[in-house]
C-alpha cells in the first residue's frame, strides 16, 4: 500500500516537466493566438482593440485567402493520393522476400531522411529552366520549355512533385509493413482457386491493407496541410498567389506584413482543419476497434 | 519452373526502375557536388571531371561546419529531453496511481492535434521578450514535451509481462531501481526508434529555426544551406549540392543503420 501512497507525489513529479513544458509552449501559445485572432494588432504584434470576429470576416472576404485555401485544398488531396498510390505499388513490388530485397527497400525508405531544405533544393534544380534535368530532357525531345516555377499551374504541380517525393519513405515503410503483415495462408488458398493477380489484390490485400492505408492518409493529409519548406524555398508563394499555401501565407502575414491579427485568424482556421481530420480519424479507429471486440 | 523465374526477373528489374527514379534526385545531387560549377552551368549533367573543389569551399568558406556542429548540439540536446520527459511520463501513466490520470493523458495526447504553426506567434513573442532569440534554449525548449514520444514509449511500457511486474514488487525493488534494472532493458527497442525518430525530425526542422534565428549564432544547417541558396546570385550549384549533401548526410546515415527500429518499431508501435 505504500508504494501507490508514494507513487501519487512521484506521479506528479514525473509527470512535472511535461506539463510545464506543455503549458509554456502549447497551452498558452494556442489561447494567446485565439485571443489575437479577435484583436487589432499594430506593427509590432500589439494587440490594440478587441474586433471580435472581424478579422475571420475580413479573412473569408479576401481574394488572397479564398486562392490560399483553394490551393492548399488541391494540394492536400493531390500530394496525398498519390503518396499513397506511389508508395503502395512499391511496397506491393518488393514485399516477397529474395535475396537483395532489403537493400532495395532501404533504399526507397531513405526519402524518409530527407529534409524539406535538401528536397526543395534538389528539386529546385531539376526545375531549374536553364541546366535543369527537365529542361535539358524536354530540348533533348525537342518539346517547348516549360517554366515549372514561374507558370501557376506547373508551379503547383512542382510543389505536388517534390512534397510526394518526400513522403514517399515513410509511407512505403508503413504500407509495407502492413503487407507483410497478411499471412501467407491467404494467398496460398487463393492460389490454389486459381485466382488472379487482380482478383487476389482485391479481396485479399486491399482489404487487408485498409486501416494502414487510412492511418497512412491521414498523417499524410495532416502534415500537408503544415507545408511551408517547399513553397519558401520553390516559389515563394508565387506565382501571383498560386502557391501561396496556408502556412506559407500565415508566415507572410505574421513576420512579413506584421499583421498579427490576420496571421492569428488563419492560424486558428488551420488548426480546426487539422483537427477535424484528427477527429475523424480517432472516430474511426474506434469504431473499429469496437467491432473487432 | 521457367515461368517462376521470368516472372522474378521481371520483377526485379521493375524494382530496379522504381528505386532508380527514387533515388534519381538525390543521385543527381551527388554527382553535382564532384562536378565544377561551370560544367553543370553549360548543361554537363553527367561530367566526367571529377572534382572535391565544391566540398573544400563548403567547408573553408561558409559556416557549414560551424551550422552542422548547432544541428548536432540542438538535435542531440532535444532527443534526450524528449526521451527525459516521455520516459518519466509513461512510466506515471502506466505504473502509478493517481488521480486524474485519464484526463491528464488525454489532454497530453490532444496536444497533437495542435499544429506548432498556430503557436509559432505567441512562442517567437516569448522568446524575443525573454531576450531568448540566437540560443540553444529558444531552439530546443518548446519541443522538450512530445505527446507523440509519450504515447509511443508507454505502449511499449504497456508490453512488460505482468509476472515480471509482480516479481519486482515481492523484490522490493524501488522506483529508480525497478526502471533501471527491468522496463528500460525490457523496452529497448521501442527507445531505440524514438530516440532515432526524434533526433531525425529535430535535424530537419524548418520553421522554427527560420524564425527564432536573425543571425548565425546558433544557426541549424538546415536554414543555413537556406541561406546559402538564397545569397548565391551566380548559380553556383556545385558548391549548394555538396552543402546539401553535407546537409542530408547524417540523416541518411541514419535510415541506413537503424532501418530495422523504424521498420519493426513505426509499424508496431504506432499503426496498431
Amino acid at each position: 500500500m505504500k508504494s501507490s501512497i508514494r507513487g501519487h507525489y512521484l506521479a506528479w513529479l514525473l509527470l512535472a516537466p511535461t506539463i510545464a513544458i506543455m503549458v509554456a509552449f502549447m497551452g498558452y501559445p494556442m489561447l494567446k493566438t485565439i485571443f489575437l485572432s479577435s484583436q487589432l494588432t499594430d506593427l509590432a504584434g500589439n494587440p490594440i482593440k478587441f474586433v471580435g470576429f472581424e478579422n475571420f470576416i475580413h479573412l473569408l472576404k479576401a481574394d488572397s485567402f479564398q486562392t490560399s485555401l483553394m490551393v492548399t485544398l488541391i494540394f492536400v488531396c493531390f500530394t496525398t493520393i498519390l503518396t499513397i498510390v506511389i508508395a503502395y505499388g512499391l511496397a506491393l513490388l518488393t514485399k516477397d522476400k529474395f535475396l537483395g530485397i532489403d537493400i532495395f527497400r532501404t533504399l526507397i525508405s531513405s526519402t524518409m531522411g530527407v529534409s524539406v531544405t535538401v528536397a526543395s533544393i534538389l528539386w529546385l534544380f531539376i526545375f531549374n529552366p536553364q541546366s535543369g534535368l527537365f529542361s535539358i530532357s524536354l530540348k533533348t525531345l525537342h518539346l517547348s520549355p516549360i517554366n515549372w516555377l514561374s507558370d501557376p499551374l506547373w508551379s503547383l504541380i512542382a510543389i505536388i512533385g517534390t512534397t510526394t517525393w518526400m513522403n514517399l519513405g515513410f509511407a512505403y515503410l508503413i504500407l509495407l509493413g502492413s503487407l507483410q503483415s497478411i499471412p501467407d495462408d491467404l494467398y496460398r488458398v487463393a492460389n490454389l482457386h486459381g485466382a488472379s493477380w487482380w482478383l487476389t489484390l482485391r479481396k485479399i490485400t486491399l482489404p487487408a491493407t485498409k486501416p494502414t492505408v487510412f492511418f497512412v492518409s491521414v498523417v499524410t493529409l495532416i502534415n500537408a496541410f503544415q507545408t511551408f519548406g517547399q513553397v519558401d524555398i520553390l516559389t515563394a508563394g508565387g506565382p501571383d498567389f498560386h502557391t501561396n499555401l496556408m502556412v506559407y501565407a500565415i508566415y507572410q502575414d505574421a513576420f512579413v506584413n506584421h499583421n498579427v491579427g490576420r496571421a492569428s485568424a488563419q492560424s486558428i482556421v488551420l488548426t480546426f482543419i487539422i483537427m477535424i481530420v484528427t477527429l475523424i480519424q480517432f472516430w474511426w479507429r474506434q469504431k473499429r476497434q469496437g467491432r473487432s471486440k | 519452373m521457367k515461368k517462376n523465374k521470368l516472372k522474378r526477373f521481371l520483377q526485379i528489374t521493375l524494382i530496379s526502375i522504381g528505386t532508380g527514379i527514387v533515388l534519381m534526385p538525390l543521385i543527381l545531387g551527388g554527382l553535382l557536388s564532384f562536378t565544377p560549377s561551370q560544367l553543370i552551368m553549360q548543361g554537363h549533367l553527367l561530367s566526367t571531371h571529377f572534382t572535391l573543389v565544391n566540398y573544400r569551399q563548403v567547408f573553408i568558406e561558409t559556416p557549414m561546419l560551424q551550422f552542422l556542429w548547432h544541428s548536432l548540439v540542438i538535435s542531440t540536446l532535444v532527443m534526450l529531453g524528449q526521451m527525459l520527459c516521455a520516459i518519466s511520463a509513461a512510466y506515471a501513466f502506466v505504473f502509478l496511481k493517481f488521480r486524474f490520470k485519464r484526463l491528464i493523458f488525454g489532454i497530453c495526447l490532444s496536444t497533437m492535434m495542435l499544429p506548432f504553426e498556430a503557436q509559432i506567434i505567441p512562442n517567437f513573442n516569448t522568446m524575443r521578450d525573454l531576450d531568448l532569440l540566437n540560443s540553444y534554449a529558444a531552439m530546443g525548449l518548446p519541443f522538450m514535451a512530445s505527446a507523440f514520444g509519450i504515447f509511443m514509449i508507454k505502449t511499449g511500457f504497456e508490453r512488460l509481462p505482468n509476472e515480471l511486474y509482480q516479481l519486482s514488487q515481492l523484490e522490493g525493488l524501488t522506483h529508480l531501481q525497478f526502471i533501471n534494472k527491468v522496463v528500460l532493458p525490457y523496452s529497448k527497442v521501442t527507445l531505440v526508434t524514438f530516440g532515432l525518430y526524434s533526433f531525425l525530425s529535430n535535424w530537419n526542422m524548418y520553421l522554427w529555426p527560420l524564425v527564432a534565428t536573425t543571425n548565425d549564432k546558433v544557426r541549424t544547417v538546415q536554414i543555413g544551406l537556406r541561406q546559402l541558396r538564397a545569397q548565391d546570385t551566380a548559380s553556383n550549384w556545385g558548391l549548394i549540392m555538396a552543402a546539401t549533401m553535407v546537409a542530408v548526410s547524417p540523416t541518411l546515415i541514419i535510415i541506413f543503420c537503424g532501418q530495422r527500429y523504424f521498420k519493426s518499431g513505426l509499424t508496431s508501435g504506432v499503426v496498431k
